[in-house]
């Protein structure tokens, strides 16, 4: 017999090393036309740092995301990052970025302010130009402004980030820190059905809700929660290093039998991005790289619970889990 | 202010060249007399090395070199330099690096690596954490089977009273979890190219996903300064936490150095499957207290780690468990322990998630698990003690940018669930 169920389960995670002490730094430098390198120590392991970084450096530099270069390749020229875990990047190194870009444009308006006749504090950098604040006809474009940096100002535009949280080591005692930068905050509603002759389990529906702060790009976000719901599906029903645990026998050696999702195991994904800023992060922004991975089990579990009344305490989901607790439940 | 290009859904910046496939990953790159690599890995889960001898190896045509622990300058790295780059005193692991062979193609050097003898004296291994907490348990490490905090055994974290916390509550509500070993599934494994130049530098191009921890790591190994190795890398093909922990870079550099030569090598899956960091497994036990009205006042959770042979991350993938496994709920009275327990499996370290993925999982199925005890909804258990602005965590950690009963309200909408009038009108700024 096939039944239906419906669970939710509820969540947080931490930005940035847990106990901080957790450096990034950024270099912004501007071309004499006006684009811009950034450079920095940070991997893009395919959840796309690149991307948020120079958005984040265009919008400080009031230029468009395309005019950003992205130096991240080489540490002969990077500067250090201590690397991309913790979902860390989007927010710590973000944060040095946007401090980089700060400086940089910093040197751009003292370099417009003479010509603009105005206080540097006075002017804005938008849409390619530095202008007067309140009056953008008085404006210069950024590719004028970088020129005159250098061929008649003798200056050099780059720009230096640097953030870090301050180590917190917790109280031998009771444990007592501060651990983290900032917390999402994170629920998922998941709809199975079990089939009670097999002990299969369909995942019907998964609805997702993700604070991320600010989503500095809401696709890439959308593509972080949408892969981590699909990973969290692998390691509640299919995944398991050794099957025959404690021991390490029928150890998979391949994915043949590591078996883990595909996109015919992907069932409807809603995802809603709920955006509550962080005080101390670029934007606001939160990281939910990893989180995502995290709530699909215990929705999953729970609405098992919801369509056949048993507990399941131990991932993954096999068939042979459910027959046994149906069996037990009796 | 109004932002133009943050919270815009620009393209990818690498994005059209992974799908055109111009991307050059480490594999990719091929230099011109390039020596390729395979490794003599224990055979054993735990015993003690009595002598090694390549000399067979050595002798194979097409081999360039042979290296064992003594031709690493630096022999041990990790937390606490306890890993060998290539194990020499005593083996912890089925799978442990003992030998590399650098050779002109992967066949030839595995013969060689097939004519390594390696004479060890095999000694009775512990798999089963449980086991290895036992006073009686065979010693994974010469310092013990559990993780040392200080002078306790695990991370503790103490707010309030939690037995005091028990007496009051109107019932107890308690559960056993676990959590197995997962593999990070990424697509490329791990893979290092390793090319010496004549000014004596090294560029290493990687699959890190620290860059420069590793260059400290790797310049530790070699005893030289940042300035002479140069990391290319930064554009990863998947790394979800396997590539924290260097795996490649150490003997490809080694054997580079030895021979004068560009040396790569490449993890196959099977290797990638058995021998890699993973995700450990963890055994929790959940006690609540509970007031009738759905209050939680008062949480015992003990979380016994299998972190395999070495401490790599798992002292912090401990810690973060036990600093958020109270969940995010504000609990007055909690005591959290947190075990990192050592056993003869390969080392488990970061994933995706590290100690908050089997947190999630206890601590949520946990809480329908309350619900049903004390007769209350799911969703309303939730909104009873979901952390408010202001309070703290089990490590009194303040918080701000609290948000989620409003995550749980959205939630709710987009999902078409109607939820009672009072608990739409709630709110993480209201006062508890």
């Amino acid at each position: 017999m096939k039944k239906r169920g419906v669970g939710i389960a509820a969540a947080l995670y931490p930005t940035g090393m847990s106990g901080g002490g957790d450096s990034s730094q950024a270099i912004v430098k501007v071309k004499t036309d006006g684009t811009v390198d950034l450079i920095i120590g940070s991997c893009d392991i395919g959840q796309g740092a690149k991307t948020v970084l120079a958005q984040m450096a265009a919008e400080e530099l009031g230029i468009g995301y395309d005019q950003v270069t992205v130096v991240n390749q080489d540490t002969d020229a990077t500067p250090m990052c201590f690397g991309t875990f913790a979902s860390r990047v989007t927010f710590v190194a973000g944060n040095a970025v946007v401090q980089a870009a700060r400086e940089a444009r910093s040197i751009l308006f003292e370099v417009a302010a003479e010509d603009l006749e105005a206080s540097p504090d006075d002017l804005v950098a938008a849409d390619g130009k530095i202008f007067v604040r309140g009056a953008p006809d008085r404006a210069k474009t950024i590719a004028e402004v970088a020129g005159k940096a250098n061929f008649a100002m003798r200056k050099l535009v780059v720009g230096r980030g640097h953030y870090m949280r301050n180590p917190s080591s917790p109280d031998p005692q009771t444990g007592q820190t501060d651990p983290f930068a900032t917390l999402a905050w994170a629920a998922v509603l998941a709809e199975v059905e079990v089939d009670t002759d097999t002990g299969e389990v369909e995942i019907l529906k998964l609805v997702t809700c993700y604070d991320v702060g600010r989503a500095i790009n809401p696709l890439l976000a959308e593509g972080q929660i949408e892969g981590g719901t699909v990973m969290g599906i692998g390691a509640t029903l299919m995944e398991n290093l050794y099957p025959f645990y404690p021991t390490q026998a029928w150890q998979p050696e391949s994915y043949h039998d590591y078996v883990i999702p595909t996109a015919a195991d992907v069932p409807e994904i809603v995802s809603a991005i709920y955006e509550c800023p962080s005080t101390n992060g670029p934007y606001g922004a939160k990281g939910i790289g990893e989180m995502t991975a995290n709530v699909p089990a215990p929705a999953i579990i729970n609405a098992i619970h919801d369509a056949i009344g048993v507990w399941i305490t131990e991932v993954p989901v096999t068939p042979e889990k459910i027959l046994k607790a149906l069996e037990a439940k009796g | 202010m109004a932002l133009n290009v943050v919270g815009q859904r620009v393209k990818r910046y690498d994005g059209l060249a992974h799908v055109a496939g111009e991307t050059k990953f480490v594999d990719d790159v091929i230099v011109p007399g390039m020596l390729w690599t395979k490794v003599f890995r224990s055979p054993v889960s735990k015993g003690t090395i009595k002598n090694i001898d390549t000399s067979a190896a050595e002798k194979v045509a097409g081999v360039a070199a042979v290296i064992t622990g003594k031709d690493v300058p630096n022999n041990r790295y990790g937390w606490g330099g306890d890993q060998y780059v290539l194990n020499d005193t005593a083996v912890r692991y089925k799978g442990e690096p003992i030998a590399a062979v650098a050779a002109v193609d992967e066949d030839t050097a595995a013969e060689a690596v097939s004519l390594i003898k390696v004479d060890i004296e095999e000694e009775t291994p512990v798999f089963d954490p449980l086991e290895a907490m036992k006073p009686d348990a065979p010693l994974v490490r010469p310092e013990g089977n559990v993780f040392m905090y200080g002078d306790r055994p695990f991370r503790a974290i103490v707010l309030g009273d939690v037995e005091a916390g028990f007496k009051e509550a109107d019932l107890i509500v308690e559960g056993d979890y676990l959590h197995p070993w997962l593999e990070h599934a990424q697509l490329e494994p791990q893979t290092s190219l390793a090319v010496p130049d004549a000014s004596g530098r090294l560029t290493v191009y990687t699959v890190s996903q620290a860059l420069y921890l590793h260059l400290q790591s790797l310049c530790s190994v070699l005893q030289m300064p940042m300035n002479k190795v140069h990391y290319i890398g930064g554009t990863v093909g998947g790394g979800f936490g396997s590539k924290n922990d260097m795996h490649a870079d150490h003997i490809a550099a080694v054997l580079a150095l030895k021979t004068g030569r560009p040396v790569k090598w490449r993890w196959t899956r099977e290797e990638e499957m058995l021998y890699s960091t993973a995700k450990g497994s963890w055994h929790m036990h959940f006690k609540d207290g509970v007031k009738k009205d759905g209050r939680i006042i008062a949480r015992h959770v003990r979380s016994i780690h299998d972190s395999g042979a070495y401490v790599s991350l798992n002292a912090y993938v401990v810690d973060k468990h036990s600093f958020l496994v109270a969940g995010p709920y504000f609990i007055p009275n909690v005591y959290v322990q947190g075990y990192a327990v050592f056993t003869n499996k390969p080392p488990a370290s970061s994933m995706r998630g590290f100690g908050i993925t089997p947190a999630t999982f206890a601590g949520e199925v946990q809480m329908d698990r309350i619900a049903e005890a004390v007769g209350i909804d799911p969703w309303e258990i939730r909104f009873i003690n979901a952390f408010r602005e202001g309070e703290h965590t089990a490590t009194r950690r303040v918080l701000d940018s609290v948000a989620l009963i409003e995550v749980m309200q959205t939630l709710a909408k987009t999902a078409g669930v109607q939820l009672p009038d009072r608990l739409m009108a709630m709110s993480s700024t209201q006062r508890r």
